[in-house]
């Protein structure tokens, strides 16, 4: 088994744990590559099946190729896909100009909540990465929030020998994250062999590319000429930039994840 | 840019290896990987630049750890609250560094780290000595049978480099790992916060021959082969999504075949391997340690989530009372006469703890109780656990995999434990 072989291995045996232990289970796909990736995931670990709902959370303000790769890829892979959106935070005016960390919370994390409400999900998967910024290095496999969306990063749960939390209180859930042990380069190695489709905007288009997707209004594409997966790894393994430095919302102060993440925030 | 990171010069080599840092708290474990990063090249500028902002604004001079510890109330107190993983890798292959706290208190996160790690580094303060963690997570990391330890005398620049010192340092610990069965790889003379012998030998400390941090690193044997092992394959699932009845899980140790006889116990079962499924790619003719797979069977025997495949001339011990050897992490006490779901590799089951044979503190030792009736947060217990069905298991010491299990209590892993040997089974089993 190769390194990308050994990934594979371990997230699919999470999202098989996931599937089995939760009844009321959902995949959050944002359509950027690591939540392909993890649907491509999916697919290998129920052999060629999705039998998971996935949850895409619409602020309104994703780009227009978002949607449309969402739209033809729900279709021609036969998803059962539900798009959440905070119609009632819209419907006020939200939006980044009232303060980008107030826009996240209700666009996404209250437009999330809605969702796990409605359809009183126990349990959510998402493609978050240990290597993506620092509180989610610190992440555990399977991760409870409680009641109020909150996640306890001062008191988690042990996991030791891959036995997960699966137990927990009704008014609890659980975010399950098989993608937590790949990097960045993993994610584009693992694109190109097993040939995944992602959304263009990925891709250099006059010395600019998107390294990380959302919202337009928030994310901006950094200066490369990386035109092919090829050149994106090359790019990334010489590479001195974060991966979410094009975030416009991670940078609002200083613990600005933390605060995020510690509400509910993917 | 502020609060994110992100590995640079991220490669994909095909080995890597899990490295775990260990040792008392304050003792620089944070610091050393923190250095360790920036040495390698692994910290982007834009981060270095927004701890020295932080730093500046706390006055005080550049805290390495600050890269790691990224909680404000870490960074406020100066501690390690929970593990972080890192990425970065040398010449020879790929490094996933974990972060363990040093606190008593958040023992649970060390465990947590540990017990995902090939090998490890224990960090002793070469000024304060050997402290109550020193001696406790060396004992942890045996228990967990993580046995590659490298022992790191940090913070050499407060005691003037001295050759004594750190000999005497080595001699007291020495003793000490002999008694808990430790060989330790090596021990080495470091500055982590001054950078001295970390990726290159320090000229501060002329005396040592040794290797620096990097090339001990370099140096740990790549982990062991666990497809030489017999052929454990706990049923995670079993998926009827289309015309294929397929049975689905991780295969643990050893290696299989399409056309092997495989049993599944408890039930005693067995048929041959028709398929290994596989979407999108080829199928494959076999499977080995740490594949997730799904395997079509000849016959249709029914078999469910918690019977674990073997080799019929390769079996696992069966019983409903084992002994074993338990860490415990709860803030109430584990009893005896207590009921604990027990999670051994896709098993789950009530279990009672039937008796306590002896009780230890994990740091000194020494034997608090024999015949205890309870055993308290951070302690380690011998004890003897009855199922209330017979479960399938192995000695850890034989297959690790099947050998280890966790405990839970209101929802949460509260012990981790390792099976020493099988007791007499109750039920009279003729197994």
């Amino acid at each position: 088994m190769d390194h990308l072989d050994k990934l594979e291995n371990q997230s699919i045996f999470i999202l098989r744990e996931a599937h089995k232990k939760f009844k009321k289970l959902a995949m959050l796909w944002s359509v950027g590559k690591d939540s392909n990736v993890l649907l491509w995931l999916a697919r290998k670990a129920f052999l060629g099946h999705v039998p998971i709902p996935l949850v895409h959370i619409d602020t309104s303000y994703k780009m227009p190729e978002m949607i449309e790769f969402r739209d033809r890829f729900a279709k021609e892979w036969g998803l059962n896909l539900i798009v959440g959106q905070n119609t009632k935070a819209l419907g006020e005016g939200m939006q980044y100009t009232q303060g980008r960390i107030n826009c996240c919370s209700a666009l996404k994390t209250a437009g999330l909540q809605q969702i796990m409400e409605t359809y009183d999900y126990k349990g959510l998967i998402l493609g978050i990465r240990r290597d993506e910024e620092s509180t989610r290095a610190k992440e555990r496999y399977f991760s409870p929030r409680d009641k109020n969306f909150e996640w306890d990063f001062k008191d988690q749960p042990p996991e030791l020998w891959d036995q997960f939390k699966t137990n927990f209180d009704e008014n609890t859930h659980i975010r399950i994250h098989p993608l937590l042990h790949w990097t960045e380069v993993n994610v584009w190695e693992y694109i190109k062999r097993e040939n995944i489709p992602v959304v263009s905007l990925y891709f250099s288009k006059n010395g600019k590319r998107y390294r990380s997707l959302g919202c337009a209004p928030c994310t901006f594409p950094v200066e490369s000429s990386a035109s092919t997966i090829d050149e994106i790894i090359t790019e990334l393994k010489q590479g001195k930039t974060s991966e979410r430095a094009g975030r416009a919302q991670d940078q609002e102060d200083t613990y600005a994840m933390q605060r995020l993440r510690q509400k509910g925030y993917m | 840019m502020i609060a994110t990171d992100a590995p640079v010069h991220q490669d994909s080599g095909t080995e890597t290896l899990k490295i775990v840092m260990v040792g008392h708290v304050d003792h620089g474990k944070s610091t050393l990987v923190g250095r360790i990063l920036h040495e390698t090249g692994f910290i982007p500028e834009s981060k270095i630049n927004h701890v020295k902002k932080v730093c500046d604004d706390q006055g005080k001079g550049f805290e390495f750890a600050f890269l790691l510890d990224a909680l404000e109330e870490e960074r406020d107190q100066g501690i390690t609250i929970d593990v972080s993983q890192m990425f970065f890798k040398t010449k020879k292959r790929n490094y996933v560094i974990i972060d363990a706290p040093g606190h008593k208190e958040f023992l649970k996160n060390m465990i947590s780290g540990a017990s995902n790690a090939d090998v490890a580094f224990l960090l002793i303060d070469a000024e304060e000595g050997i402290q109550e963690q020193t001696q406790r997570h060396a004992y942890l990391l045996s228990l967990l049978g993580i046995k590659q330890i490298a022992i790191v005398v940090n913070k050499m620049d407060l005691v003037g480099y001295s050759e004594n010192v750190f000999n005497s340092t080595r001699e007291v610990y020495s003793k000490y790992l002999r008694t808990i069965g430790v060989t330790a790889r090596t021990f080495i003379p470091i500055s982590a916060y001054h950078g001295e012998n970390v990726s290159s030998k320090s000229s501060k400390m002329p005396w040592y021959q040794g290797q620096s941090i990097l090339e001990i690193l370099d140096n740990f044997a790549a982990h062991d082969d666990r497809s030489l092992l017999p052929f454990r394959f706990p049923v995670q699932d079993v998926y009827k999504f289309d015309k294929r009845r397929i049975i689905a899980g991780r295969v643990e140790t050893g290696r299989v075949a399409v056309g092997d006889e495989v049993l599944f116990l408890p039930s005693g079962k067995s048929t041959r391997v028709k398929t290994i499924e596989k979407w999108n790619s080829e199928a494959p003719t076999a499977a080995e340690a740490g594949q997730s797979v799904g395997f079509t069977m000849e016959e249709q025997i029914f078999v469910e989530r918690g019977d674990i495949g073997c080799l019929p001339k390769e079996r696992p011990m069966i019983s409903d009372r084992f002994q074993a050897n338990i860490f415990w992490m709860g803030n109430k006490h584990l009893e005896k006469g207590g009921k604990y779901i027990l999670k051994l590799a896709t098993q789950e089951i009530e279990c009672v703890v039937e008796s306590i044979l002896k009780v230890i503190n994990s740091s000194t030792l020494e034997e608090i109780s024999k015949n205890a009736a309870s055993v308290a947060k951070n302690e380690v217990a011998e004890m003897i656990l009855s199922t209330k069905k017979p479960i399938v298991f192995d000695t850890f010491d034989e297959v690790p995999e099947t050998g280890r299990f966790v405990l839970v209590h209101e929802h949460d892993v509260r012990g981790g434990g390792i099976i020493l040997k099988r007791a007499e089974p109750i039920l009279g089993m003729n197994i």
